[in-house]
This record gives structure tokens, C-alpha cells and sequence, in this order.
């Protein structure tokens, strides 16, 4: 049987890959997939704590964010499709138009 | 019925003022004409239809169209009285009113200004008709001032000319004068009887000390001196002849200027209490009519030779009023009316024949030219000069009459002189106008035309009534006049007078008249070097009499210039002392006001500016934390869940 510290350990990694994919990477897209693998990390994390816990509330959740990213995927893209449409571009340090 | 019809007669010509004054300019000059005249004539048919009643039943309406004021002691309505005395008023006003209306629709066509001109003539019948209908002195009041009013305002009609509008201030301030005196007699009126309705204050007369009468009736005269244009307040009247023509006969002729004569008849019960006061009314009305007489004999210009008689034939109606032949005071007055309307009216016709000439130097022999305007002109110098059977031969000779059988020999000799200088000064006008060889330029000769049949008309209307107006008064002292008016004048004195003794007086009357006319004929048909002989043989009379005595530049002398004087010296102190003060003041506050601006400009600003600044420094640098880029957004949320991180551990330790 696999420890449960075993998941934990492999959520922790995909969490910080996503989070220094989102810090780092430059591009529109790989930013939004790095979100969607922090998103998954976080999956991981409520289903094994579920099983440990014996408890379906955490795949409940984990449901739910599926869906979630599902939605932000879509809105992710659209945004990006439009922003590309303006600026010919998918760089993310182009993009500072969210100040004042 | 005659209620209604009574308040009717002021309403109609309010009517064509509100619609000429307003919307005039809406709509032709014929409309406004027509809207101006026929407005004056329904108020004459009305006129005619109370008259009739009152013929009829004999009775005196008072009628009170509008609750006014009312207070305490004062009640003051706007009502109307309607007795005989009213009425022939008010037959003369609308009547003649009404022809000198339709006569100046030929008169003034053409003329700019059209439109206003009816509008002020209309306002000047409402406002005559206010002042002859009046119950009480209030109401008389206001139609005093409008006819004022209205006087002015048509005298300056031609208001571009210097002239015209002098004399329209000049007759504006002059009536001024005598209004004072009046609105002092209904303040002491008021005092005394605590009503200002003519009937009550009537019954009360009995109540009145014989001073306080006194003091009453000259105020009233002064008033009424100053209305009717007698010495010594005449000066304006003949200045008034800048008007339009049919403005000197119907405001300056025929109507307002007989105001005074009404109201004093209107009043004679207070004047019949003091006998001092009748004797100034005569003793005025006695001088004026041969002063002004004296003038007329060597005036040139035709409006003004017959102003001056204006002025004199009014002072033959104060002397009526003086010596108590109110009646014959009031037939004086219509039969006036009648002849110096169309006097007047004819000699705006001749003015128009001759394209605005007025001097007679430059006129004769116009008889054949304008045959109709001469034999108007004739009836009216006839009717004036007082030769039987015309009008003003019967209402003349009643005054002269009864100041002979009342014994009042001085003003008999003063006003019989007058009748002959009368006589010779109308008919000069007559010789030199129509008759003799012509002394015009050859440009107007050659334009000279009849009047048009609008003008004619109205003058043969009048010419009809100077013939035959004086029968009303037929026969002397007993005539239809006499016993209409009966109830209101009096029958003046009882005396019993010897027919034989009327009759000389007539004889004597009409010898004088016909004494002028041969004077006149001798003087500017017969011997035409006469008159220059005789003005440069009495050189010192002549340029007294053609200067008028002087009288303007007197008065000037007297009270324009010290006026003046005092008005610049108030000037100088308006400008130096209270503007002065005013400007200190000014400076002082200019003064404060820059101090404070000072303190707001670099304390109050300046602190609020530091303030404002430091925020704007500050937000310069907080700005720079947002970049707009995302992944600095995450960066610092990773950073702060970290700290927090980091913080719970340790409290979590503690």
C-alpha cells in the first residue's frame, strides 16, 4: 500500500511545477496549463486525504474543480484569443494593461 | 340698462388701446383706425342713449363699477356718477372726439407712427372720460393724470424734434405744478369730511369753516389753472402746439383743457362757500382773457394765434365760474368745443394744403384755392368773434351779461375789451390767411389742395354745430341748457333783469364784434401799411406783445435756471461728497479683499496644495506596485501566502 505521504509528496511537486510554471514561463498558454496542473496537484491532494479519511466530501470537492477548470479553461482561452487579436502576441510581460 | 350702457362707455375705447397698444403692429393702419374711431363712436352712441334716459326720467345715476380700496374711514370705488352736467361732458368728449378722430385718419395717414397715434388718443378719451365720470375725487384724479399723460405724450409725438419734446416736458412739469395743488385740496377734503365721494361730501358743505373752504377751493384752482392753462401757469398751451393738429384741438381745444372749468363747476358748492376764492376765479379768469387776447394780435404763427385764444376764451369760462354763471361757464365751454375744434381742424387743413406751412406771413389769398376749408374757417372766426346768431355770440355774451347785472364792472370792461380783440385778431387770421394776395413760395403754391372728403366731413359737422350750438342756450338764461343743468349749477343769480338791459348788452356785444371785424378789415384789407406804421410807432409794445410779454424767459429767469443751478450744485455734491464717501468706502473694502486673498492664495491654498502634493508624491511610488502584469500579481500572492505560512508556524510554536 502506498503511504499516503507518497501523494502528498507528488501533489507538492506538481503544485510547485505549476506555481513556478505560472511564475516563469512566458507564454499565455503554458501559464494556463501550469495553472491547470496546479489545479490537478490540489486533486490529488483532496482524493488521497478522501481515502485516508474515508471520507467522500474530498472527491466531492475534487469534482467540482474539475468542473471548475473546465469553465477557466475555456474563459482562459477566450481571453487569450482576444488579447491575441489585439496585440498579435501571447507574451505575457507584453501585457500590463491591468494598472491603472 | 343704462347702468351697463354707463360703464360701457369708458370700456370701449380701453378695448381699441389694449388692442392698438399690443398687437397694432399686427395689422393694417386701416384696421387700426377704424378700430380707434369706432371705438369712440359706440362710446358715443352710448353716451346718446344714457342721455336720452336721463332727458327722459330726470334722475342721476351713480354707478360703481369696481369696489376699488376700502379700509378704515376710506372707501374709494372706482364709480361713476351721471348727471346732467356729466353728460353734456360727455356729449361734448365723445363727440367732438369722434369727428376729430375720423379727421385725423386723413390728417396723419402716412405719418410713421400711425398706430401709436390712435392708440395714445384712445387712452386720452379713456382717460378724459375717467375724469368727467368720476363719483368721487379719486377716479377725477386718475383721469387728470392720464389726460396729463396723454398730453404729453402726443405734444412729443414728433419726439425726434427738439422742439416738440421740450414742450412736451415743459407742459409735462408746468401741469405738475397745478396737480400738486390738487392732490393738497382731496387730502384736505379728505380731512375734513372723511369721504372723498363728491355727493357726500356735498351734503356735508354746511360743516366746512369758511376758512378751511377757502383754503379748499384755491387749492382746487390751482389745480384747475394749472389744467386750463391760466395765468399764471398758461405758459405751456401755446408750446403745445408742436403737437399734431388734431391733437391742439381735441386735448388742447376742445376737452382737457376745459378739465379745470368742469371740475370748479363740479365743485361749485365749496367754491360758492368762500368768496375770496370766487373772486381770485374771476378776478384770474378776467385777466387771463384779455392778457392772453393781447398776445394773439401779433402772434404769426396760425396754431399759435389761436392757442393764445384758447387761453383767453378759458378765462372767459374762469370768469363765468367766478361770478357764479356756472351755467353759462359750462355753455362756454361746449360751444368752445365746437368752434375752436373746427378752428383748429381748418387750420390743419390749411397747414396741409400748404405741406406743413404754419406762418400766415407766408400764406393769402387761399380763399379760392380751398374754398371749403375757408368757409369752415369763416364759420369758426365768425362763431369765436361772437356776432349773432353763431354759437359763441350766446354763450359769450351770458358771461358778459351776467358780470354786468352782478356788478362786476371791472371784469365786464376786461372781458369786453377782450371780446374786441377777439374779434380783430381772428379776423387778422382770416385776412392774412384767405384773403388779400398770395405771399407763398411758388414750389407750395403750386401743390395747395383740398383736404380730403374724411377731413372735410367732420368739419362741416362742426361747422353746423358752431352755427347752431348756441340755441341750446336760447334764450339767454332760460334755455334748454339752462333748465338741464338746473339741478347741478344753479340758475346762477335771480335777479331780475330788465329784458331791455339783456337787450343792449347784446346790442353792445355784438357792436364790439362787429367793431373788430371792421378794425381787422381797415387794418389788413383797406390800409395794408398800417400794421407796420403802427408797430413802429409803438416799437416797445409791439416787440413786448410779439415776445409775449416776456413771460417764458421770466419764469425762466426765475425758476428753470435757479432750478438748474440747483440741480448741478446737487450734481457736484452727488459726484464729490456722496460718491466720494461711497468711494472710500469702496477702497476700503478693495483693500480687505485683497489682504484676505493674500492669506487664502499662500496660507490656506498653500496648506492645502502641501497636502495634496505629499498624497500625489506618495502615489508615485505606490504605483509602481502595480505593474499589470499577471505573474507579478502571482508572485506577490505566493510571496504573501508563504509569509503567512511562516507566521501561523510560528505562532502555532508560541
Amino acid at each position: 500500500m502506498i503511504p499516503l505521504s507518497a501523494y502528498v509528496a507528488v501533489s507538492a511537486a506538481l503544485f510547485i511545477t505549476g506555481l513556478l510554471g505560472v511564475l516563469i514561463r512566458r507564454n499565455f498558454i503554458i501559464v494556463l496549463m501550469s495553472v491547470e496542473i496546479m489545479l490537478n496537484a490540489a486533486n490529488i491532494n483532496l482524493i488521497a486525504f478522501s481515502h485516508y479519511l474515508e471520507s467522500m466530501a474530498g472527491q466531492m470537492v475534487a469534482l467540482f474543480i474539475i468542473a471548475i477548470a473546465a469553465g477557466e479553461a475555456a474563459i482562459g482561452l477566450a481571453i487569450i484569443i482576444v488579447v491575441f487579436r489585439g496585440k498579435i502576441s501571447t507574451n505575457v510581460d507584453e501585457m500590463n494593461f491591468l494598472k491603472w | 340698462m343704462t347702468d351697463l350702457l354707463i360703464k360701457l362707455i369708458p370700456l370701449f375705447p380701453l378695448l381699441a388701446v389694449i388692442l392698438n397698444g399690443f398687437l397694432g403692429k399686427r395689422y393694417s393702419h386701416e384696421t387700426a383706425h377704424r378700430l380707434a374711431w369706432g371705438s369712440v363712436g359706440l362710446s358715443f352712441l352710448s353716451t346718446i342713449a344714457v342721455f336720452v334716459d336721463i332727458l327722459r326720467t330726470g334722475k342721476s345715476y351713480e354707478v360703481i363699477a369696481y369696489q376699488w380700496i376700502f379700509g378704515g374711514d376710506l372707501t374709494i370705488n372706482l364709480a361713476y356718477l351721471v348727471d346732467p352736467l356729466t353728460c353734456i361732458m360727455l356729449l361734448v368728449v365723445t363727440g367732438v372726439g369722434l369727428l376729430i378722430h375720423i379727421y385725423s385718419v386723413g390728417y396723419m395717414h402716412g405719418e410713421s407712427g400711425f398706430t401709436r397715434f390712435f392708440t395714445y388718443m384712445n387712452l386720452f378719451m379713456v382717460s378724459m372720460l375717467l375724469l368727467v365720470m368720476g363719483n368721487n375725487y379719486v377716479v377725477l384724479f386718475i383721469g387728470w393724470e392720464g389726460v396729463g399723460l396723454c398730453s404729453y405724450l402726443l405734444i412729443g409725438y414728433y419726439y425726434d424734434k427738439v422742439s416738440a419734446a421740450k414742450a412736451a416736458s415743459k407742459a409735462f412739469v408746468v401741469n405738475r405744478i397745478g396737480d400738486a395743488g390738487f392732490l393738497l385740496a382731496i387730502f384736505l377734503i379728505f380731512v375734513n369730511f372723511k369721504t372723498l365721494d363728491y355727493t357726500k361730501v356735498f351734503a356735508q358743505i354746511g360743516l366746512l369753516s369758511p376758512e378751511m373752504a377757502t383754503a379748499i377751493a384755491l387749492c382746487l384752482l390751482v389745480g384747475a389753472v394749472g389744467k386750463s392753462a391760466q395765468i399764471p401757469l398758461y405758459t405751456w398751451l401755446p408750446d403745445a402746439m408742436e403737437g399734431p393738429t388734431p391733437v391742439s384741438a381735441l386735448i388742447h381745444a376742445a376737452t382737457m383743457v376745459t378739465a379745470g372749468v368742469y371740475m370748479i363747476v363740479r365743485n361749485h358748492v365749496i367754491f360758492d362757500s368762500s368768496p375770496t376764492a370766487m373772486a381770485i376765479v374771476g378776478t384770474i379768469g378776467g385777466i387771463t382773457a384779455l392778457f392772453a387776447a393781447t398776445i394773439g394780435l401779433v402772434q404769426t404763427d396760425i396754431k399759435r394765434v389761436l392757442a393764445y385764444s384758447t387761453v383767453s376764451q378759458l378765462g372767459y369760462m374762469f370768469l363765468g365760474c367766478g361770478i357764479g354763471a356756472y351755467t353759462a361757464a359750462i355753455f362756454h365751454l361746449m360751444t368752445h368745443a365746437f368752434f375752436k375744434a373746427l378752428l383748429f381742424l381748418t387750420a390743419g387743413s390749411v397747414i396741409h394744403a400748404l405741406s406743413g406751412e404754419q406762418d400766415i406771413r407766408k400764406m393769402g389769398g387761399l380763399s379760392s384755392k380751398i374754398p371749403w376749408t375757408h368757409r369752415l374757417f369763416l364759420i369758426g372766426t365768425i362763431a369765436i368773434a361772437g356776432i349773432p346768431p353763431l354759437a359763441g355770440f350766446w354763450s359769450k355774451d351770458e358771461i358778459l351779461a351776467h358780470a354786468f347785472t352782478h356788478h362786476h364792472y371791472l371784469l365786464y370792461g376786461m372781458a369786453a375789451l377782450g371780446a374786441l380783440l377777439t374779434s380783430f385778431y381772428m379776423f387778422r387770421l382770416m385776412y392774412l390767411t384767405f384773403y388779400g394776395t398770395s405771399r407763398m413760395d411758388h414750389h407750395t403754391e403750386e401743390h395747395v389742395h383740398e383736404s380730403p372728403m374724411v377731413m372735410v366731413g367732420p368739419l362741416m359737422v362742426l361747422g353746423v354745430l358752431s352755427i347752431l350750438g348756441g340755441f341750446l342756450g336760447f334764450p339767454p338764461e332760460q334755455g334748454w341748457l339752462h333748465q338741464f343743468l338746473e339741478p347741478v349749477a344753479g340758475l346762477g343769480g335771480e335777479h331780475a333783469v330788465s329784458t331791455g338791459l339783456v337787450l343792449t348788452l347784446m346790442m353792445v356785444a355784438t357792436g364790439i364784434a362787429l367793431l373788430g371785424w371792421a378794425l381787422a378789415h381797415y387794418f389788413y384789407s383797406v390800409n395794408l401799411s398800417a400794421p407796420d406804421r403802427l408797430a413802429k410807432q409803438f416799437k416797445a409794445a409791439y416787440t413786448t406783445l410779439l415776445n409775449k410779454y416776456y413771460i417764458d424767459e421770466l419764469y425762466d429767469l426765475i425758476w428753470v435756471e435757479p432750478t438748474k443751478t440747483l440741480g448741478r450744485w446737487l450734481d457736484w455734491f452727488d459726484r464729490f461728497v456722496i460718491d466720494g464717501l461711497v468711494h472710500a468706502v469702496a477702497q476700503l473694502a478693495d483693500l480687505v479683499a485683497a489682504a484676505s486673498t493674500w492669506a487664502e492664495k499662500y496660507v490656506i491654498y498653500g496648506g492645502l496644495n502641501a497636502i495634496g502634493y505629499g498624497n500625489h508624491l506618495a502615489a508615485r511610488q505606490w504605483r509602481q506596485l502595480q505593474s499589470g502584469m499577471v505573474h507579478h500579481y502571482a508572485a506577490v500572492i505566493v510571496a504573501g501566502i508563504f509569509l503567512l505560512a511562516v507566521i501561523v508556524q510560528l505562532i502555532m510554536q508560541l
